[in-house]
């Protein structure tokens, strides 16, 4: 293994939070300020983590104007995404389509498209039979309502992966896969000083650390004697035999939190909520049940009845990284300074890995702060902190 | 010639695909699994891992400075065992399946 060089700041996790945080830090500055030096270490291949599990799911209907706006910018920079990395993504703009079973969910629905039209989006409610139209294949029976943005869409994970990957590096950026973090020691035993990072390759220094690594991030800040409140959550998801496109939307269900899309190799790509969806002891666990199978095969058959001799292929788990109030966590440790984290986004931070990298690593080079990295800051979870509420409550699976 | 030696028949990877994965550095199975989909089929990698492994192997040890590949193991492999009708899950679980397909 070569030597890992030392750094300004050390990015610990190279999913899609760490990749892209790296590309924005390393984006060539202008002429008074250097670009910092960056490294990013992961204890294993890209794509092993959420990263590389999760559903492909960009979507700009959330409940908060702040989620929907950031969601939008996301958007944007994945639309651009493949012509300026020069990789393929697979994106396809289907939209996305929120079934509701109950008039209490419909209400719901009908907020946050209020929401999302004031920030110009433009969702809107619609009648079973509409949602039908747009896919025929739909059992309506249950649906009391929908709602349908035309623009949101869906990618295939990996290749943001190596598209960030690739151009980080070319920035400069050392990436050091199969690289895990053993120890983190505060140099000189003092806060403020920087840090000493050992690894199997060998230690290095750096004057600030960012924790990209989801729901492996306590582990991460136990290593500096940090707690942090987040938890691991199991969900699977499973993949069908291609199929020629039918399916234009995403189809979620608001009751059962199923969702499913047509991927564009022609595959249906989905998951759902389990009802023994288990703690997992604070531990991740990445194993495989049947009894997800047959209950996404159960609410799929029941939501499109055609489907029932199409073939599942495979499936596989990955952890939402759930925070006690289901906003995400970003900014540095009070405890720690210099320790950065950015986690806690509940199983979309796949989605919003652009945005908020984007303007995370705006704010660590100087910049004037973005409003999430108040509203997520990790000094709300303080001892003596008030226990408070997360605006956000459109989350799926 | 090595873009028409076709190594997994499901997902139409080549040689070349191989072999310009291990390029960019990609050598662990895991990693090719990924870059170029192969064994993300219908047959889940039981027809072409194989073909593969020894492929990345041949293009990890070659060149000046080429990584070695680590000792080949076959790639995390998920359920179900062959592809299942979804109306055939729906059914597991609940009762004994009526008859034997």
């Amino acid at each position: 293994m070569p030597p890992i060089e030392d750094a300004d700041i050390a990015i610990i996790g190279a999913g899609v939070m760490g990749l892209a945080l790296a590309y924005n830090l390393a984006a060539p500055a202008g002429r008074k300020s250097r670009a910092p030096r960056i490294v990013v270490v992961d204890g294993h291949y890209l794509a092993w983590g959420a990263s590389g599990r999760n559903g492909g799911g960009v979507r700009q209907q959330w409940s908060t104007e702040m989620n929907v706006r950031l969601m939008q910018e996301s958007m944007d920079i994945c639309a651009h995404f493949a012509k300026q990395m020069r990789i393929n993504v697979w994106m396809r703009r289907g939209g996305y389509l929120f079934l509701a079973g109950t008039q209490a969910a419909a209400r719901r629905l009908e907020r946050n498209v209020a929401v999302q039209n004031r920030c110009g989006l433009p969702t809107q409610m619609i009648a079973p039979e509409e949602a039908r139209a747009l896919v025929p294949e739909l059992a309506i029976e249950r649906t009391v309502a929908a709602c349908y943005n035309p623009t949101d869409g869906i990618v295939f994970p990996w290749p943001f992966l190596w598209g960030y990957a690739h151009a980080a590096a070319k920035q400069g950026v050392a990436i050091h896969t199969s690289t895990p973090v053993t120890a983190i020691e505060r140099r000189g035993g003092r806060a403020g000083a920087g840090f000493r990072i050992t690894t199997p390759a060998g230690a290095f220094t750096a004057e600030r650390i960012v924790c990209a690594a989801g729901a492996w991030s306590p582990g991460v800040a136990r290593l500096v004697g940090a707690s942090l409140p987040n938890r691991p959550q199991r969900h699977e998801i499973l993949s069908t035999e291609p199929l020629k496109p039918f399916l234009k939307p995403m189809v979620t269900v608001s009751e059962t939190g199923l969702y499913v899309s047509q991927s564009l190799r022609g595959e249906l790509v989905g998951g759902i909520s389990m009802p023994d969806h288990d703690d997992d002891a604070g531990e991740v666990r990445l194993g495989s049940r049947l009894a997800f199978t047959t209950t996404m095969a159960r609410a799929l058959c029941e939501l499109m009845p055609v489907l029932g001799h199409v073939k599942v292929v495979r499936q596989w788990a990955g952890p939402y990284d759930l925070s006690p109030d289901g906003d995400p966590i970003v900014g540095e440790l009070p405890d720690v300074p210099g320790f950065h984290v950015m986690c806690g986004f509940r199983g979309h931070g796949f989605m919003m890995a652009p945005v908020v990298a984007r303007h995370f690593a705006s704010a660590l080079r100087g910049g004037a702060p973005h409003a999430f990295l108040t509203a997520w800051n990790p000094a709300r979870f303080a001892s003596g902190a008030p226990p408070r509420t997360g605006g956000e409550t459109m989350f799926i699976g | 010639m090595a873009g028409k030696v076709i190594l997994c028949r499901c997902e139409d990877v080549t040689a070349a695909d191989v072999e310009h994965a291990v390029r960019l550095g990609y050598v662990d199975i895991e990693e090719v699994k990924r870059y170029t989909g192969f064994g993300t089929g219908p047959c889940q990698g039981k027809e072409c891992l194989r073909a593969v492994v020894t492929a990345i192997a041949a293009a990890a040890g070659r060149g000046a400075g080429g990584q070695k590949a680590d000792a080949p193991a076959p790639f995390t492999s998920r359920p179900p065992l062959v592809p299942t009708e979804l109306a055939v899950l729906a059914g597991a679980g609940t009762a004994p399946p009526s008859r034997r397909r």
